[in-house]
């Protein structure tokens, strides 16, 4: 376990560096959607929800199942908005040149 | 978990990184989306397999309303209401990790008593706690961003300003640091756990309550980041790396957006990151 927290702890630091890193510069109109498509990720609690629903204990798995319907509204409304709001920037084709 | 599942989670977690960098510029932004869109499914499907619960009715009850309501909102939500849709969402990411860091409280409780399993370490404890400590506080401080910005009358009530703001936030902040250490030493204690579900909701409401609508979507921003650091924390508490490290890039980029935006809007960041924008009125300001 001491050492399986350690791998843990590694990892975890390493991800926040490299989120750090990731973005750089952000036009203003992507401000909203960077956040939402983001938002929608941070919904990968889902996973750990639908494990914990899975349980055999009764209010474990109660607790589990609120948790999973909450996840997948975050997970699912966020990469459907995120969508949406995109849909401006489809119109720009990415053979354009003069684009970003 | 098997080497077979950990590497998809692997792929999970390279598409999120991938998919959050595609988000950032307009070219690929559409892409990015998309990637990152797939990398959850890998996880979910992984999951499912992996654990052995397809056939779990529970599960597929929670995803189907979930998916239900995430479709509706999504495609009934104006596009001039999109900040505050976020907000909403971003809360339910917060709540359900309190959620499920709870369910695996009780079920390590269950084991140390029934099964005789060996209780869990401090470090689950604290994980645990700080799960339920951030999942609240984004959950409660989400709720009244979106209300603010969907200009609902109630959340404008005079008397939600109380007196002494800052103290009283440092007071529930100093009782929630206390209920976290009370888990290090009791890491099953499901009292310890509710009294500070309860401490961090009332927290989240405080710290966002007096914020004005304006400064809202910097506010969302910063949320966005404390959501990811709770997904990271339930990571820790029910050992799973996918959570770690998508928790954790959520966490730190949401950092890196809320700089940016603060930049974009001129807001101070330091005052967003300790929830002193709107307490010019609120008596006495802790430097």
């Amino acid at each position: 376990m001491g050492a399986d927290l350690m791998v843990f702890v590694t990892v975890f630091v390493l991800a926040l560096f490299v989120g750090f890193e990731l973005i750089v510069k952000v036009p203003p109109t992507l401000h909203t959607p960077l956040m939402s498509g983001s938002n929608a990720i941070s919904g990968i609690t889902a996973v750990g929800a639908v494990v914990a629903a899975s349980s055999n204990s009764g209010l474990a798995a109660v607790l589990g199942f609120f948790a999973v319907a909450f996840a997948m509204t975050n997970v699912v409304g966020g990469f459907l908005v995120t969508h949406r709001m995109l849909g401006m920037f489809k119109a720009r084709g990415t053979g354009t040149p003069g684009g970003h | 978990m098997t080497p077979t599942m950990r590497l998809m989670y692997l792929i999970a977690a390279s598409l999120f990184i991938l998919g959050i960098k595609g988000l950032s510029h307009p070219r690929t932004a559409v892409r990015g989306n998309i990637l990152g869109a797939v990398g959850m499914l890998l996880a979910i499907v992984t999951t499912l397999i992996g654990y052995g619960i397809v056939s779990v009715w529970v599960v597929w009850a929670g995803m189907v309303i979930g998916s239900v309501a995430g479709v509706y909102l999504a495609l009934n939500v104006p596009m001039t209401a999109m900040p505050q849709m976020v907000a909403l969402l971003n809360g339910f990411g917060g709540i359900a990790s309190l959620l499920v860091a709870g369910a695996e409280l009780w079920l390590q409780l269950k084991e140390t008593q029934f099964e005789g399993a060996a209780s869990p370490t401090a470090a689950f404890g604290v994980s645990t706690g700080l799960s339920g400590l951030i999942g609240g506080v984004t959950f409660t401080g989400s709720l009244v961003a979106f209300a603010k910005l969907q200009e609902l009358k109630w959340i404008d009530n005079p008397q939600f300003v109380i007196p002494n703001r800052n103290l009283v936030v440092g007071l529930l902040a100093l009782l929630c640091v206390t209920a976290v250490v009370g888990l290090s030493r009791e890491p099953t204690n499901p009292l310890i756990y509710a009294v500070l579900c309860v401490l961090a909701l009332v927290l989240g409401f405080l710290l966002t309550v007096p914020i004005g609508g304006a400064d809202m979507p910097v506010v969302i921003a910063l949320l966005n980041s404390y959501s990811g650091l709770a997904a990271a924390a339930t990571g820790f508490v029910i050992n799973n790396d996918v959570l770690v490290i998508a928790g954790s890039l959520v966490g730190s980029s949401g950092i890196i957006l809320t700089r940016i935006m603060c930049k974009a809007m001129n807001r101070s960041f330091i005052n967003v990151l300790f929830g002193t924008m709107g307490g010019g009125d609120t008596g006495p300001k802790a430097d």
